[in-house]
């Protein structure tokens, strides 16, 4: 496949479009066509979020069709489940154990589905799960979960983890040195927890 | 492609989003004059706009002022510019009819953002159709560079013709980013005013003459789209099926039939029919693409060039490739190619809600608790009063709607209405918009309707922007600011029927809003408070729930904050036999704001202050 498509779901405020936006900036350094599009009805008012990325010779339409999504990543565990669909057979989803409950739950509306993961392995996808908001809590920032996400798709691309991380780390170099240190272990952390899991027995 | 543009090409390559790509291009095009009415989702042209000091930059009240503001710097001489959102050129359309009569002067682009498949609007409308009803020419880019491109082009094409030129934008355009190749500046001094009444004064006896002007202008146009360089064929190997295609639609069609004969309409209106005539002479049959509506289809057809198009395809959202790969299996009686991929799983909603915290959630909380009432809404974030948990807002139609359907709700209401009071709900920017002329009408013809107006001090659904309301221009810096209370008294009020309320006191407004529906006259209840969103909204100590006091009785779920969290549900029997259920609740303490609201309605004194729990609202912003 000569273009690679990447699907980050989530929910407005949780850093999609960031993170996207920091792949994108991975992808054009290395020469790449690059087409980044997002849904973000209200996003601001806790709507969900799309972001689509597309990167490779030549981009035509920017938009991921369902069943053509390489990478899902799920920032949110429900959200990942809504968007399973656009995984392509083989894909891969990496998704945050974290959940964010809506209104339309907390008022007994809806139910959040129990085991959002279980329900994506039980259609058969490669599912990585992490909890990225813990993780960015111990780091001491909830802001950090989108480093930590980053850092989970670093060694699932087409290119070395490297790029990602130095696109990671020249969002804040001349503006936030301060922040440097801390968003490279958010990226570690990323990495580890997805490195962790591809170590465990397969029906894990 | 592009070869006729002005200025050589600039060295490096941006990654821009199509709003982006717009605003450059504005600026590159040594435009002087650019104002706009925020509008998901063309708002952030004019935001990037605002950052080049070389021109001026306005929000304006509304569309239609933001295009006369353009029309008057264009009438100078000047390039002039306007952004608005497809429902923005209905406001602003007066103007646009007759300025295609006197036509402009230095190169006036209008940018029209359609927001096809509807992520934030009140209804989804084809705008093309204006280049038809106003006779300006319509350029449609498929991606972020054509927007830079065809920007420069249109204010050439604007200038060689003297006429507006609209830039028809959609959703898939203004937020899609991608590379984006800039070219060198242009300077552009304006030539200045040149009196001429027979070409300024619209009275019938100017107007008339200028009519066959205008048709002989579509003429020369209609030939210049038969031979521009952004309508153009694509020749493809496989002849079965030949597209004609523009805008987004155009990079679907390519990703979904790279073998296809395919015409691209770039500059889409005046329509190039011979460039479609000579299409159909490439493929056994020709499938008309466009969003939304079936324009170019039916000119085709009218033309005698057999077409298919919306006998196949959908009139409504987007044309992306999994749209338009069954719909040609379709038409060629081929089975749909089945999916491979996973079932799309049932998951609950995710409704846009208010911001925790947000000073409308006790308008709603005290609305929702009133009986008897009409409530006629309108647009912004106050619109999603009409969801969960509040059900308190009646209609949403459009930008200052509420107050002429309150009247009309008013006046026009039997029987089954008579005892209800009728309260229209408007923001800050929408009354300054078009909703203080339907409160002067209400006044004017003695209606009894009680307005709530809303002051948030922003333009809060579309990010934050300043209006007249907010004492801030675009920039941010000091302006004179409308006291609304004063406005109103103005507009005709009584002043005693005029009351300003802190939002947060949800005794005193339900108090208010009780006694003013009561009076049979026209009043308002303004509140003041600003929009979590805005940069100096400042967050207090934020509250915790004590979990041995909270009873279940969910009266602060009923606020709709989304902080508070039902960590456990029961079901309780009253000793009258009666079953009610409980829900026990948390509050998400980092992201509580200590608005105090909540706290109102809790009998058992459960909310208390806590101290921040992970100080995320007082850490950098972007980590
Ligand atoms: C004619 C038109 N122009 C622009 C918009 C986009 N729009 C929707 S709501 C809104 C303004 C909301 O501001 P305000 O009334 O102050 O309410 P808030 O969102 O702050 O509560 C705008 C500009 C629209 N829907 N229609
Ligand atoms: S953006 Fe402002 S007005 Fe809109 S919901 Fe949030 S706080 Fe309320
Ligand atoms: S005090 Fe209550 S209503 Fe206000 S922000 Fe906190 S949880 Fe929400």
């Amino acid at each position: 496949m000569t273009i690679t498509n990447i699907l980050v779901c989530g929910i407005g405020g949780q850093g999609v479009m960031t993170a996207t936006e920091i792949l994108a900036e991975a992808a054009l350094s290395l020469g790449y066509d690059v087409k980044k599009t997002e849904v973000a009805g209200m996003s601001q008012r806790g709507g969900v979020v799309t972001s689509h990325l597309r990167f490779g010779p030549q981009v035509l339409s920017p938009q991921i069709m369902p069943g053509d999504a390489d990478l899902l990543v799920g920032f949110e565990a429900a959200e990942a489940l809504r968007w399973s669909h656009m995984l392509r057979p083989g894909g891969v989803a990496l998704v945050n154990l974290g959940r964010l409950v809506p209104p339309v739950v907390n008022i007994g509306l809806y139910e959040y589905p129990d085991d959002p993961i279980a329900q994506m392995r039980a259609l058969g996808l490669e599912v990585h799960a992490f909890d990225a908001s813990a993780m960015a809590l111990e780091l001491g920032n909830i802001r950090l979960g989108n480093t930590v996400m980053l850092g989970a798709m670093a060694d699932r691309l087409t290119f070395p983890a490297d790029v990602l991380l130095n696109a990671v780390l020249a969002r804040f170099g001349a503006r936030k040195p301060q922040l440097v240190d801390i968003n490279r272990q958010a990226f570690e952390r990323g990495r580890q927890a997805v490195a962790a899991r591809v170590e465990e027995p397969a029906n894990a | 492609m592009g070869a006729s543009l002005p200025g050589s090409v600039v060295a490096s390559r941006l990654f821009l989003s199509g709003n982006e790509a717009v605003a450059l291009a504005v600026r590159d095009a040594g435009c002087r004059v650019a104002a706009a009415y925020p509008g998901t989702p063309s708002t952030e042209i004019l935001e990037e706009l605002a950052k080049y000091p070389e021109l001026y930059a306005e929000w304006s009240v509304n569309e239609k002022v933001s295009l006369e503001v353009a029309l008057g710097a264009s009438m100078v001489g000047a390039r002039a510019f306007c952004a608005m959102k497809h429902v923005g050129l209905n406001v602003a359309s007066d103007a646009l009819m007759t300025m295609t009569v006197t036509g402009t002067e230095g190169g006036l682009v209008i940018a029209v953002a359609d927001d096809v498949g509807m992520s934030s609007s009140q209804n989804e409308q084809d705008s093309r159709y204006w280049g038809r009803f106003a006779h300006v020419p319509v350029y449609e880019p498929a991606d972020a560079q054509e927007a830079y491109d065809m920007t420069r082009a249109a204010f050439a094409l604007s200038e060689a013709h003297r006429c507006p030129v609209i830039l028809r934008l959609t959703t898939r355009i203004c937020h899609v980013k991608g590379r984006v190749q800039p070219r060198e500046r242009e300077a552009h001094e304006p030539a200045g005013f040149a009196k001429d009444a027979r070409r300024w004064v619209m009275v019938p006896g100017n107007a008339k003459p200028r009519l066959p002007l205008m048709h002989q202008r579509d003429d020369a146009l209609r030939a210049e789209a038969e031979t521009s360089e952004w309508n153009t064929l694509y020749e493809g190997s496989d002849r079965r099926l030949g597209f004609v295609a523009s805008g987004p639609a155009f990079m679907h069609v390519r990703e979904a039939f790279p073998d296809a004969p395919v015409l691209k309409l770039g500059l889409s209106h005046p329509l190039p029919i011979e460039r479609a005539r000579q299409l159909a002479t490439m493929a056994d049959r020709v499938l008309v693409v466009e969003e939304t509506e079936p324009l170019v289809e039916t000119e085709l057809r009218a033309a005698g060039i057999a077409c298919f198009g919306k006998e196949v395809l959908p009139r409504i959202g987007e044309l992306a490739p999994d749209v338009l790969r069954p719909a040609v299996a379709g038409m060629f009686g081929e089975p749909v190619p089945k999916a491979v991929h996973a079932a799309l799983q049932a998951v609950f909603p995710r409704p846009p809600t208010m911001c925790v915290a947000c000073p409308h959630l006790g308008i709603y909380y005290t609305l929702a608790q009133l009986r008897n009432i009409n409530i006629s809404g309108d647009i912004g974030c106050y619109s999603l009063g009409a969801g969960q948990p509040w059900n308190a807002l009646d209609t949403c139609i459009s930008m200052g709607a509420s107050m002429g359907v309150a009247l009309g709700m008013d006046k026009g209401r039997g029987e089954a209405d008579a005892k209800k009071s009728v309260v229209a709900v408007i923001g800050d920017s929408t009354f300054l918009h078009m909703g203080m002329q339907g409160l002067l009408d209400i006044v004017w013809n003695r209606g009894n309707v009680t307005v709530l107006l809303l002051d948030n001090r922003a333009v809060g659904m579309t990010g934050g922007q300043e209006n007249p309301g907010t004492g801030r221009d675009i920039h941010g810096e000091d302006a004179p600011r409308i006291d609304f209370a004063r406005l109103c008294e103005a507009l005709g009020v009584k002043k005693e029927r005029i009351r300003v309320l802190d939002p947060y006191q949800l005794p005193v407004l339900f108090k208010a809003l009780r006694e003013e529906t009561k009076i049979p006259e026209p009043s308002v209840i303004i509140t003041d408070r600003p929009c979590v969103l805005i940069d100096h909204y400042e967050a207090t100590q934020p509250y915790k729930v004590i979990a041995d006091k909270c009873t279940g009785c969910g009266n602060c779920i009923d606020v709709g904050c989304p902080a508070i969290h039902v960590t456990r549900r029961a079901t309780e029997v009253k000793p009258s036999g009666k079953e009610v259920e409980l829900a026990f609740v948390r509050i998400e303490t980092s992201a509580c704001t200590g608005c105090g609201l909540c706290v109102q309605p809790c009998a058992p004194e459960a909310i208390v202050h806590a101290a921040p729990e992970h100080p995320v609202n007082f850490l950098h912003k972007n980590v």
